[in-house]
């Protein structure tokens, strides 16, 4: 269903509309059924801002806050280029009512794809501000000048303000190609503003997430779940849970307990008898490897191949090959998944912890029967994200459970819940076989990702003779049980598991060659903007060469994600009796382009860092036979205060290129850079995340 | 059992009728309207529930509302009611939250050891606050927000 632009205008009530998309808002932002309509330019757009009377001027756009900052950088983009104050700026996100269509928040999408046209959008705005105001003071618009909102003339002193300018009028523009300021001239974007939009919100615990809307007659909803994936509901007595007040609701394959409640809804969910058949005996976390190799479908090329390997075969004068091992990985964000759906008047509106609320709006109107645009769905701030709320069952939950109630109704999955029903980073094996020539070249690189996923699986090293080929991923599509639990995007999806096999197996190339690791990977890099950010890198961090291990602990990764380049090193301890893992330091460098909000920035590359030693030292989900062994943060374990490096953030700026997403960069190298300084450290390299005391201790022993 | 507990609730007087073995994070969340502390584990591992019970960080997800009976409760909606703690303000300055779901909670958490340890060393904060979990990685912010608050108090909270 289109939504058009007489829908917002509708809403938007006066004012001076912009509405804009530009060349990069590709299919990515279009609603699918929207392509083929393209000519019809009205709907042609992703955003849209509006200047109103009280001067204020609000952004539109589907994008989420998941703690991210995307509010502050739109802010700090309008604020620029329509030269207003930076508190004038207020941001509406994630509301398919009030915003254009927009598929989702993930894949540091915001920036790139939403960052160069609403600067021209901005600019636009300014522009068409300028002529009215100089039709209204008499003066030509190039001698006007803008502060604060304000359009003076300072020939006659007269000034009129972009409130009054659009008091009681209803303007609308579509972008033309107004330039927008140079970046040279900014002031703020590009230099971070003083505080995140989000902030007075989130320090007064006045910031509202999707468990915090309470209307009057809530019901509570608690579920009765499986034991464990694949489990049958054979029978069920609710007696009890009713003695207690709760209502039970039976849907097809729903039971619910509900209450005013939350707390007594538990209770009463407590007392529920049911009995569920377990499904035969599978696979487990330590059998899950050969498990995927067994199931894995047919293996599709990565990439362009290189050479030929059976050359690189013959040149190569000594040949590694190693296999690397990722458990599945939980996103855990704080909040867990939440919903609360109210229907009146045949609408339902629902507001959810989700990433994506346009893809959820379909789905759910679907679920409960409704017509898409009788279905409003809300994402108000987000307790995390990190690709685990793409999808939004809860919400499904409870919209089902509000139209037959009749009721408002909340789910909020607990924490058991959000470990069983998480759609995991997958469980993957890396196998790489590569060749050295006698002058310590690559010329064989022969890779097979399987159960990860593809992207940035082949390398970007100069390597003549290449292949990779990937069977199986995380966006679904694998043969039926060759993933046992389900599995999704985590925060740079593929990336990671690609970037700790490539990156640890460069090191033990590197290693074999006798070469210094930094170096043997500039050896093999013509990429202008890698090399500087390594060698950028290099000099902050004080890396002196020498060929591994040296017993220091240091290494040192890299990689790609989203044209970002990302380069991370790290120096560790290693308590040889006790397998310990210490981080002393950790220096990132990264080159997104122009860095827009250079403080936002630091905040995602710190963020990635420390969720990054996670992934890399503790975690891994316990299941076997279908049930998930880790239930809360007593077993699963992320990382806390005392885990924390010393942290140094280095943006490698290339203003000339456009913006990038810093999101999920910096994360990509954390397993690597830690595998190989451990190697460094202790001299026995890692081949399995994450790399726990015993595995540490195990690869001591076999040393 | 059903009775009345009367406490002192951001400074003034409060009193509910409940089950006196309901956990207080859910009376203040769904009796009381407040829902600054939030759910995240149930199990007192996250720390995102944290209020403060006579000057003590305590984790309302597992406390009893008997067991505040009579005492004195502060929520984050209470801490800020008079213009913005300095903890407050430190948090803002330094942007030592991203998603802000364990802001509260650490905060509170954050206050209780100011309160206790006015001038505390880093390593003090770091075993204080170990038990408050980020899932966003704020915690080298978190650290720093603490210290500067630390210095802005003069001695005190």
């Amino acid at each position: 269903m289109v939504v058009n632009r007489r829908g917002f205008l509708a809403i938007a009530g006066p004012g001076l509309f912009v509405f804009f998309g530009g060349e990069r808002a590709s299919a990515y932002q279009q609603e699918p059924g929207r392509i083929p309509a393209r000519t019809a330019a009205a709907a042609d757009f992703n955003a849209y801002l509006r200047i109103g009377a009280d001067g204020r001027v609000t952004c539109f756009a589907g994008k989420v806050e998941l703690g991210q900052g995307c509010g502050t950088l739109l802010s700090e983009i309008l604020a620029e280029e329509l030269d207003v104050a930076y508190e004038q700026v207020d941001v509406v996100l994630g509301d398919t009512d009030l915003c254009p269509y927009d598929m989702g928040t993930f894949g540091s999408m915001t920036t790139p794809h939403l960052g160069p046209p609403l600067r021209a959008a901005g600019a636009e705005a300014r522009a068409v501000l300028l002529q009215m105001a100089a039709e209204q003071l008499g003066a030509p618009a190039d001698r006007l000048r803008v502060k604060a909102g304000v359009v003076t003339d300072p020939a006659s002193g007269k000034h009129v303000s972009y409130g009054q300018l659009v008091e009681g009028k209803r303007i609308e523009r579509h972008m033309e190609k107004v330039a927008p300021k140079p970046v040279k001239s900014y002031t703020l974007v590009g230099h971070s503003p003083a505080d995140r939009k989000d902030g007075q919100e989130k320090v007064t615990g006045n910031a509202k997430y999707a468990g915090d809307f309470i209307p009057p007659g809530l019901l509570h909803a608690r579920l009765v779940r499986p034991p464990a994936h694949g489990a049958t509901l054979k029978s069920v007595d609710t007696t009890a849970a009713e003695k207690l007040g709760a209502r039970i609701v039976k849907e097809g394959d729903m039971v619910a307990v509900l209450h005013e409640r939350p707390d007594l809804a538990d209770r009463a969910l407590g007392l529920v008898k049911a009995q569920f058949e377990r499904p035969q005996p599978s696979v487990d976390d330590k059998s899950i490897f050969d498990h995927l190799l067994k199931t894995a479908p047919r293996p599709q090329p990565v990439g362009r191949p290189a050479g030929d390997v059976a050359e690189g075969e013959k040149q190569a004068t000594a040949i590694v090959e190693e296999t690397y091992l990722n458990s599945y990985v939980a996103h855990a964000p704080m909040e867990t998944h939440t919903a609360m759906a109210v229907i009146e008047d045949g609408k339902a509106t629902v507001w959810v912890s989700t990433q994506a609320p346009f893809m959820l709006k379909p789905q759910l109107a679907q679920a409960i029967g409704f017509a898409p645009e009788k279905v409003r769905i809300i994402a108000p701030y987000v307790g995390g994200g990190f690709g685990g709320k793409t999808a939004g069952p809860q919400a499904v939950e409870a919209a089902r459970l509000a139209k037959v109630t009749g009721k408002p109704v909340q789910v909020m999955w607990n924490r058991e819940e959000e470990f069983f029903f998480d759609t995991f980073r997958p469980a993957a094996v890396v196998k790489i076989r590569a060749g050295l020539n006698s002058a310590g070249k690559i010329v064989l690189w022969d890779g097979s990702l399987v159960g990860g996923g593809d992207r940035e699986g082949r390398p970007f090293y100069d390597i003549p003779n290449q292949r990779t080929v990937s069977a199986g991923g995380w966006q679904g599509g694998n043969p039926p049980g060759m993933h046992p639990l389900d599995v999704g995007a985590w925060r740079a999806p593929s990336v990671n598991t690609n970037t700790f096999a490539r990156e640890s197996h460069m090191d033990v190339l590197a290693a074999k060659a006798g070469v210094d690791p930094l170096e043997f990977r500039l050896n093999h890099l013509t990429d202008a903007r890698m090399r500087r950010v390594l060698e950028t890198l290099a000099r902050q961090f004080g890396w002196k060469p020498a060929k591994g291990p040296t017993g220091r602990g240091v290494g040192v990764a890299c990689g790609m994600y989203s044209n970002a380049y990302s380069a991370t090193m790290a120096e560790v301890t290693v308590d040889k009796s006790t397998g310990h893992v210490r981080v002393k330091r950790v220096v990132s460098a990264l080159d997104v382009g122009m860095t827009l909000n250079p403080d936002g920035m630091r905040q995602q590359m710190e963020g990635s860092i420390t969720m990054g030693l996670g992934y890399a030292l503790t975690e891994e989900v316990r299941f076997k036979d279908g049930e998930v062994l880790d239930h809360n943060f007593d077993t699963y374990t992320i990382p806390r205060f005392s885990w924390l490096p010393k942290i140094e953030t280095i943006l490698v700026d290339n203003p000339e290129n456009p913006p990038l997403g810093g999101g999920e960069p910096p994360i990509i190298t954390i397993g690597a850079v830690l595998a190989n300084a451990i190697y460094d450290a202790a001299g026995v390299r890692l081949l399995q995340l994450p790399m726990t005391p015993e595995r540490i201790l195990g690869a001591l022993k076999k040393a | 059992m059903e009775r009345t507990i009367s406490f002192t609730l951001n400074g003034k007087p409060a009193s509910v009728k409940v089950d006196e073995e309901r956990m207080l994070l859910w009376v203040l969340r769904s009796d009381l309207g407040l829902t600054g502390a939030k759910f995240g584990c149930g199990e007192a591992l996250c720390g995102a529930c944290t209020v403060i019970v006579n000057k003590q960080a305590v984790r309302s997800c597992s406390t009893a509302v008997k067991d505040v009976a009579g005492k004195q409760v502060l929520t984050i909606e209470g801490l800020g009611q008079n213009g913005l703690h300095a903890i407050q303000q430190a948090f803002l300055k330094h942007h030592a939250f991203q998603c802000g779901y364990c802001t509260p909670g650490m905060i509170l958490t954050a206050y209780a050891l100011l309160l206790q340890t006015p001038k505390p060393s880093e390593e003090q904060i770091t075993r204080h606050m170990e038990d408050n979990l980020c899932r966003c990685g704020a915690h080298v912010r978190i650290v720093e927000a603490i210290q500067e608050a630390a210095g802005a108090a003069k001695g005190g909270v």
